[in-house]
């Protein structure tokens, strides 16, 4: 992929890129939420970096301010905000229940990676920036694989983590194709991100005083029965 | 200013809510700043009547004649509401639940909730959104009964599943935007006017993207799922904003940028509108033929109102554009009414369960009253709004010569009438089976009940002229051609 007139940043944002799918790998791949929590700062770091790759070869101060604020809201306070909400039981556990098994959940993220080069392919091709070659297709996968694990996930945490690596993988493709957003644009969207993080973790915290669980996902009282037609 | 101050007051309250020396007046507060947005929300619907724009901050907080009208929706809704939570929230406010808490959420989603249709930025649209999206997850759960937060889990997954999809879809308009040259600044107007030189394809990847996100937040089939759990499990005041505007809000940007997509003439987009709404409609008609909870009931409705508006802008024609809007103002009005019935029988016969309620007009005539009123009403039986609309829409839909859409649509509306008034027969007549201990209704209830039913009623039969001239400028921004 990387032709002979690739600068050292570019080069290097392909790595990044390559990384990011991994993670996103990684944290389908991890039974113990502890492990998925770390995966998605290590995520973060990655797009951070990607972000101040392509701020220095480009010269572009948005790029760097967007990979500050993404550290300050990815790395560090959705963490912290985290450890302040939720007790440590939630991350000793270990997941055993997940609606598919891990070889199998891995071949399917496999099959989303593929899908997401497949769909964005004509697009990014048309497109001349190696810039969205790359990050267009990695980003739409990451956002594929979060999907996926949040619906094959059961436990609170590693499902909260789904959307916020789904949200990492769209800033991934976002700094190719919209890096130029008003600033109070992407302030609002880290706010929004950090909110979601707040609000699920309240939410989860008084799943598990009152229901007694952390594994928000197997709730399953309501649902619509058959009429009984008396 | 007075555009600015919409959105500022509920903010403001809502702090207010939250200092402990105030705590004590959380209703009346929430009461007052309700009451104070709804005059400005109509002051600025009649300026832009006048001027057609409304400006608050210049090219942050604008409104237009479609924003105006949601606005004034959402504020009106929102005032009614306030005034029902307070005799309801009192009634059935237990151990852990603090009333102040309640009320600084719901002055938060009011804020949400008016900031979308004012915002001109796509982008900050997409924060305003979500922001409605986890204010609404707290008051769902409020109640903290295990199905409270079973409800409130189950929405917030569902819901902000969509968050980055769609925010990937507001990227993707961005870059649509920005290699269409740029230049003008990007707001929904601007977006419109560059419309037509934007590469229809990724107009197209970006509808979609959106389309799905949002979808999910206005409970269109297939990720309506969460709808009725929410709407079963809310207090219902809560519920009648969930469901009269919360779920029409999200619909008003896929709305707009729907508007955008239409500019381009390569990007056809209209059947895919039909069809998916036509889904919605039907999985609604048939869901609500088997509901057991009256509260439920009300919700599948909802579910099949979008899909009937997502229909009507499929078919993109000026006329069926103007029976969209007047379906999402006669939805607004009248499900909020819902709501609040559903929360009197609730609080007068705490069963949710429609086999278990019988002969309710000798139980509570009032209720009983209220009820028939509003299910009429809500199925879209003459000479209520709804009918209004929704005659407007099928109409249009032949006009535009989409005769099969028209037809499916119309067999579909019809189940869904015989379904909820089938249902609410079975509550309303007969004799009443078991002894219910009958509570007498609070004062603010009864009141909200009346307010709510009076433009109802109003709106029926005689449309005023400023309102319908609204509808009409709203309707222009949708950039739907022909008849």
């Amino acid at each position: 992929m990387a032709d002979p007139q690739t600068s050292i940043p570019e080069a290097l944002n392909t790595l990044c890129a390559g990384l990011v799918l991994i993670s996103a790998f990684a944290m389908v791949a991890t039974r113990q939420v502890q492990g998925v929590v770390r995966f998605f700062v290590i995520q973060s770091l990655l797009l951070s970096a990607s972000c101040f790759l392509l701020g220095y070869s480009r010269n572009s101060r948005h790029l760097w301010t967007l990979g500050a604020i993404t550290v300050a809201a990815k790395v560090i306070a959705i963490p912290w905000i985290l450890r302040r909400l939720l007790p440590g039981e939630f991350y000793e556990r270990r997941e055993i229940s997940q609606a598919v098994n891990i070889p199998a959940s891995l071949l399917i993220s496999l099959f989303l990676a593929i899908l997401a080069e497949f769909l964005v392919g004509p697009v990014a091709a048309a497109n001349t920036d190696p810039l969205i070659r790359i990050n267009l297709p990695i980003g739409l996968a990451g956002v594929l694989i979060g999907a996926y694990s949040l619906i094959a996930r059961r436990e609170a945490i590693p499902q909260l983590v789904g959307i916020l690596a789904m949200e990492n993988g769209a800033f991934f493709a976002g700094i190719a194709i919209a890096n130029e957003l008003p600033l109070i644009a992407e302030l609002g969207v880290a706010l929004g991100v950090m909110l979601i993080v707040v609000v699920i973790g309240l939410l989860s915290r008084n799943i598990r005083l009152k229901l007694g669980t952390t594994e928000a996902g197997t709730l399953s009282e309501l649902k619509e029965e058959a009429t009984s037609w008396r | 200013m007075a555009l600015t101050a919409v959105v500022a007051i509920p903010l403001v309250a809502a702090l207010l809510c939250w200092l402990a020396p105030l705590r004590k007046f959380a209703w009346v507060i929430t009461l007052i700043s309700t009451w104070t947005v709804l005059p400005l929300a109509v002051l600025v619907s009649a300026e832009v009547l006048s001027k057609g724009r409304v400006i608050g901050l210049p090219g942050w907080i604008e409104a237009d004649a479609f924003g105006a009208l949601v606005l004034t929706l959402v504020s009106f809704v929102a005032a009614l509401a306030s005034v029902f939570a307070g005799g309801y929230m009192r009634r059935r406010e237990h151990e852990h639940s603090r009333l102040w808490w309640f009320y600084c959420n719901y002055n938060l989603f009011a804020f949400a909730l008016l900031s979308v249709p004012v915002l001109t930025e796509p982008n900050l649209v997409w924060v305003g959104v979500e922001l409605i999206t986890l204010f609404a997850v707290l008051l769902v759960g409020f109640e903290k009964t295990n199905g409270a937060l079973e409800a409130a889990w189950k929405y917030a997954i569902l819901t902000m599943m969509g968050a980055p999809i769609s925010l990937l879809g507001f990227f993707a308009l961005f870059w649509a935007y920005r290699s269409a040259g740029g230049g003008i600044p990007e707001t929904w107007e601007g977006l419109r006017m560059l419309g037509p030189s934007m590469d229809p394809n990724l107009l197209k990847l970006s509808f979609l993207l959106v389309f799905v996100g949002f979808g999910a937040k206005s409970g269109l089939a297939p990720v309506h799922t969460w709808l009725p759990d929410a709407h079963s499990q809310a207090p219902s005041p809560v519920c009648a904003v969930l469901s009269g505007v919360k779920t029409t809000v999200p619909l008003y940007a896929i709305l707009r940028l729907l508007s955008i997509v239409l500019a381009s003439p390569a990007a056809r987009v209209g059947n895919w509108m039909i069809v998916l709404g036509l889904i919605s409609v039907g999985i609604a008609a048939f869901l609500l033929l088997q509901v057991r909870d009256y509260k439920r009931m009300f919700a599948y409705s909802t579910v099949e109102h979008m899909g009937i508006i997502l229909t009507a802008a499929g078919f993109a024609t000026r006329g069926s554009d103007f029976g969209a809007v007047s379906q999402m103002l006669n939805h607004a009005i009248t499900k909020s009414l819902c709501f609040y019935v559903a929360g009197i029988i609730l609080l007068a016969l705490s069963t949710r369960e429609i086999n278990s309620v019988h002969g309710l007009f000798r139980v509570s005539p009032f209720a009983g009253s209220a009820l028939v009123l509003c299910s009429l009403a809500i199925a879209g039986a003459p000479p209520f709004p709804i009918f209004l609309s929704e005659y407007a829409i099928l109409s249009a839909g032949v006009r535009a010569e989409q005769h099969a859409a028209v037809a499916i649509l119309a067999v579909l509306i019809v189940i869904a009438f015989v379904a909820i008034l089938w249902h609410v027969n079975r509550m309303v007549f007969g004799k009443p089976t078991i002894p219910y201990s009958v509570e007498s209704l609070p004062v603010s209830c009864r009141l909200a009940v009346i307010l709510a039913a009076a433009p109802v009623v109003l709106l029926g039969v005689y449309i005023p002229v400023p309102v319908h001239n609204l509808l009409q400028l709203a309707a222009q921004q949708l950039g739907g051609h022909g008849p």
